[in-house]
């Protein structure tokens, strides 16, 4: 089951070698987005997830909000 | 969005997913480092004055006025020991209040904040519209970042657009 975590334990996981992932649309992601994230949109992460991120490391998910 | 993207990289097999729920906003917020197109536009935070003075709850009046304006300042945040806005000071609670009183008893309580985040021309245009003269920033938690002023807001905003501009004739 995922974890819902916090600010402060996504900086912690990020340097533990967490992985961080912005799901938000790519225009949205190429205006600003989080330091070291990838982009990976929600509707692409079937396609892309597998190829693009380490299954043995963290993964952190955000958007823009809990909204 | 991100509860449904971490339940699916679950069950695509990958097993330590987190799903950082306040996300980008609160990131930007905080008055974190940030990455992309705009990243680099100045926010509130990158012009906001760190060095306007701060006072206590249980201070007395008399000696928080004589600080602020050896400071060269007509205001002061109140704030607790972890810098959380408390309250305000503004020239009108320094001018009137006694020497002897309390910050507590004449401060202005819980007064609006902005965040670091805020683009300078919002932050130009809203104090503008507001008649604000000036405006603390904080973080989402109630950290005290700086003081904005709006001469400092509309000056920054006026750079930017002579910025852009100039850019948009040249292109």
């Amino acid at each position: 089951m995922p974890k819902e975590i916090g600010r402060r334990e996504v900086q912690r996981l990020l340097d533990d070698g967490g992985q961080l992932v912005e799901v938000l649309p790519r225009e949205e992601y190429e205006e600003e987005h989080l330091p070291g994230a990838v982009n990976i949109p929600l509707r692409s992460i079937d396609g892309e997830a597998p190829h693009r991120l380490d299954p043995s490391r963290p993964v952190i998910v955000y958007c823009w909000d809990s909204a | 969005m991100s509860p449904r993207a971490a339940w699916r990289l679950e069950s695509l097999g990958f097993t330590e997913v987190y799903d950082y729920v306040a996300g980008k906003q609160d990131w930007l917020a905080a008055g974190l480092p940030r990455e992309g197109e705009i990243a680099g536009l100045p926010r509130a935070a990158d012009i906001a004055r760190s060095d306007v003075p701060t006072c206590r709850l249980d201070e007395r009046v008399g000696k928080v006025r004589e600080r602020v304006h050896e400071a060269g300042w007509e205001e002061c945040v109140v704030v607790n020991d972890e810098r959380i806005v408390l309250g305000l000071l503004r020239a009108e609670e320094l001018g009137e209040a006694r020497d002897d009183e309390v910050v507590e008893d004449v401060m202005r309580p819980g007064p609006s904040t902005f965040r670091p985040h805020v683009h300078v021309e919002e932050m130009a245009r809203f104090m503008s519209r507001h008649d604000l003269d000036s405006s603390p920033v904080t973080t989402s938690d109630g950290v005290l970042v700086g003081m904005l002023l709006r001469k400092d807001a509309e000056a920054a905003a006026h750079r930017l657009h002579q910025q852009f501009g100039a850019e948009h004739e040249q292109g």
